[in-house]
């Protein structure tokens, strides 16, 4: 935004929100009893706490490994299924494209796709279909299919219909229509959001694990359990590792097709 | 009409240095996406299984416990919105500091530029819930431990954000003042804040909406909130309850989903 | 400006240049209404030869672009029949009105070009209603259809523009590509709407003469919407006045005088 706005709430709605924010803070942090005793007991603790986490134990490389290895394989999996699925569902939610009837439903499944966390997800589909890396999949691809749905379908309401128009008037067929008139102008979007998904399902895979979802999350909660926290330190500095390198990849990819 | 060139007139849309990058970028895709098919352990039968099982648990899940709202969902809840709001505030305080520290513009030595910014990507990189399975061993089960990790990964998020932000900002005003004398403080008060706090609000609520999901899964590792019934519920194969709590999340997720974007609509 | 007393058919002393037989495109009492009980057109009746360029002048909202857009059913008109090809458009299913389309170039006020395509895939948007959606998309034209682009792109004066993004090119340019898109088609029908309103005066008459030239030199019919009443004149050979949802004048250029003009803009000032 350009231009300087002012420093201070002038208004008096404003003034009132703020201060009733502020006594709500107060409510909720003696309602959840976060009192600063609390707090510094706490602290003392987590000083020795800190201390059993390093030095990072690695002897148990291959355990990591396997488990960095299923979290990648469910990542990319999940993203590659969570475009396929969620390229029509967006297109029928658009609404300069589709008429009502047609992108309410697709927009609900969306909304419902996202608006769980992709750990109870898992969770349900755990139940469902069992401990594994299935799981996993199938509930970072639902997350997927929300997330990759709604930015698709934002993209595709911006468009400039008038390209689309012309499309038509050459009696070209509706696939055509989409490939020559919708896609050229969303592609590039398209890029940046699909390597943005794979980076939070990457993210995501290291998660589920905890319920029983499959990958690296797992392995993290079982060593919690067992009070092994230097291998809880190994095991988080690799996860930060992996996404790091996850991010410069999808960056590079993105350079390619920013053409 | 002269001929042009075959050369000319032949069509290639992109140049061979391109054409080169694109193959291997999607030789590369297909190539993860086949390697991970053939090495991740996943049997062919319970994927044939998968729809018939999740179709039973859909059924047992019907009708959903209404009556399970009043009793202990409500509180659960709104435990859980606490977590999620005071942990966001707690994450803005925090984040702040270090997104200045962060913005090459603001603060000029590159070590504390590095430091900051290798702080925010370890925030950003470890998740609310493993912050959360600390804080518990730390400070124990409960409230605190779901908000503090909920501020703690939030930092992560809001202050790499925030200096981006503040590193595409006008220098002018900074400039103006500086050449005025003013003081270190009052150039960020009056001289950067004002241009990035529209934006920094978006953030804060974009980031609160996010928060408001990710609290709602901490009681699954004891942190506190709604985690905790669905977890007790799930565990005791309570299915109708279970939908209860999944229906009470979908509502606050979509209610939170909409005053965000009100409440941006308002501010931008 | 309905119940001013004009007529729908030629003023009597105005010489209509409608052939006897052997219309390219016959309207016959074409009516639309957006809202109901307030047509846009109403009773229009044209036929228009199979050679020539006929232009349709008017003030702004009386309904020329609406005209135009009714005949490829870009908007659906409310009644009336489109007679084209042996064919009535209005009742066609969309499979037929595809194909039928597919006759019918189209030239736009704002070019409405893809922008992120490159010129000649552009121009081969022409083709797109003769090969499949799967070949489209994989760019795989007959190799008659790409050379085709070529020539027509240097027909057009854009020769060694083919690789060009379309958003790299100026406005005339762009209107040129335009130009090429609706002749890849082969069309036997050319409509423009307001072809020349985005550009200045010299491209203004730069493209006129392009569309005139080509569509005489191929044998297409051509209806052209112009806001500018001494463009139209220069080049159209059928002037069509519209006033009020209706025509008012139709006739050679030399037979609008000022009096027509009076009745179809209104007012004096603007003759001076």
């Amino acid at each position: 935004m350009a231009g300087v706005s002012a420093v201070r709430p002038a208004s008096w709605p404003l003034r009132l929100a703020s201060i009733g924010f502020a006594l709500y803070l107060a409510y909720a942090l003696s309602h959840l009893e976060l009192t600063p005793a609390r707090f510094l007991a706490g602290l003392e603790f987590g000083q020795k706490f800190l201390a059993k986490l390093f030095p990072p134990d690695f002897h148990r490389w291959e355990l990591l490994l396997k488990g960095l290895k299923e979290s990648l394989e469910m990542a990319i999996l999940a993203s590659a299924l969570g475009v396929v699925a969620s390229l029509p569902v967006s297109l029928l939610g658009a609404r300069n494209l589709m008429p009502a009837w047609v992108t309410w439903p697709a927009r609900m499944l969306m909304v419902v796709c996202r608006s769980f966390h992709p750990v109870i997800v898992a969770i349900l589909f755990v139940k469902a279909v069992g401990f594994g890396a299935l799981a996993g999949i199938l509930a970072l691809t639902v997350a997927s299919l929300g997330f990759l749905g709604k930015l698709f379908t934002e993209a595709i309401e911006e468009i400039s219909l008038k390209q689309v128009e012309a499309v038509r008037s050459t009696g070209a067929p509706f696939m055509s229509v989409i490939t020559y008139g919708v896609l050229p102008q969303v592609y590039t979007r398209f890029i940046g959001f699909a390597s943005y998904e794979l980076d939070a399902n990457l993210r995501n895979s290291t998660l589920v694990g905890i319920v029983g979802a499959g990958g690296i999350g797992g392995t993290l909660f079982a060593a919690f359990q067992r009070f092994d926290y230097d291998f809880v330190c190994a095991i988080i500095l690799s996860i930060i590792a992996l996404i790091i390198a996850g991010e410069v990849l999808t960056n590079a990819v993105k350079r390619v097709f920013r053409a | 009409m002269t001929p042009a060139s075959v050369a000319e007139r032949e069509w290639r849309r992109f140049t061979p240095v391109e054409r080169g990058a694109r193959f291997a970028v999607y030789f590369t895709i297909v190539a993860a996406i086949v390697a991970s098919i053939r090495t991740v352990e996943v049997i062919p039968e319970f994927v044939a299984d998968a729809p018939e099982q999740i179709a039973d648990l859909l059924r047992r899940m019907w009708p959903p416990d209404l009556a399970y709202y009043p009793q202990e969902i409500n509180s659960a809840l709104m435990d859980s919105m606490h977590i999620a709001t005071v942990g966001t505030v707690l994450a803005i305080v925090m984040a702040l500091p270090f997104g200045f520290l962060a913005a090459r513009n603001v603060t000029p030595f590159a070590w504390a530029n590095w430091l900051a910014r290798l702080i925010l990507i370890s925030a950003r990189s470890v998740n609310t819930l493993v912050f959360a399975l600390f804080f518990v061993a730390v400070f124990g089960p409960g409230a605190l431990a779901g908000t503090l990790a909920i501020a703690f990964h939030s930092i992560g998020f809001l202050g790499r954000l925030f200096s981006e932000a503040l590193e595409v900002a006008n220098p002018g005003p900074v400039e103006a003042l500086r050449a005025a004398g003013a003081p270190w403080p009052s150039v960020i008060v009056y001289g950067y804040w004002p241009q990035v706090a529209p934006a920094f609000w978006a953030l804060v609520l974009f980031r609160w909406d996010i928060n408001v999901r990710e609290s709602i899964v901490l009681g699954l590792v004891g942190a506190g909130g709604i985690g905790v019934v669905l977890d007790t519920a799930m565990n005791l194969f309570q299915w109708t309850r279970v939908a209860m709590v999944l229906i009470a999340i979908l509502a606050v997720v979509v209610v939170a989903e909409v005053a965000v974007t009100y409440i941006r609509k308002k501010i931008i | 400006m309905t119940g001013t007393g004009f007529s729908a058919a030629p003023r009597p002393g105005a010489v209509s240049v409608s052939p006897p037989g052997g219309a390219a495109l016959a309207i016959r009492h074409l009516r639309k209404e957006y809202v109901r009980g307030k047509p846009v057109l109403e009773d229009i009746n044209l036929e228009i030869a199979p050679n020539g360029i006929t232009a349709i002048i008017g003030p702004s909202g009386t309904g020329k672009s609406t005209l135009i857009r009714c005949i490829n059913r870009l908007v659906e008109p409310t009644a009336g029949a489109i007679l084209f090809e042996g064919r009535d458009l209005t009742g066609l299913p969309r499979q037929e009105l595809r194909a039928v389309r597919r006759l019918i170039g189209m030239v736009f006020q704002e070019y409405n070009l893809v922008e992120r395509l490159s010129v000649i895939e552009n121009v081969l948007c022409g083709r797109l209603g003769y090969v499949s959606p799967l070949m489209a998309w994989l760019r795989r034209f007959p190799p008659a259809d790409i050379g085709e682009a070529f020539d027509l792109l240097e027909t057009v004066g854009l020769a060694g523009f083919a690789h060009q993004r379309a958003d790299a090119l100026s406005g005339g340019q762009r209107q040129r590509v335009g130009i090429a898109r609706a002749l890849m088609q082969r069309p036997k029908l050319l409509l423009a709407d307001e072809p020349t309103s985005s550009l200045d005066p010299k491209t203004s008459v730069e493209i006129m003469t392009l569309m005139r030239d080509l569509a005489l030199a191929r044998g297409i019919p051509a209806i052209v919407n112009i806001h500018n009443v001494e463009l139209a004149r220069r080049f159209a050979n059928r002037m069509v006045g519209l006033s009020g949802g209706r025509v008012v004048f139709d006739g050679p250029p030399e037979a609008l005088t000022d009096h027509y003009l009076m009745q179809i803009y209104g007012g004096e000032n603007w003759l001076e």
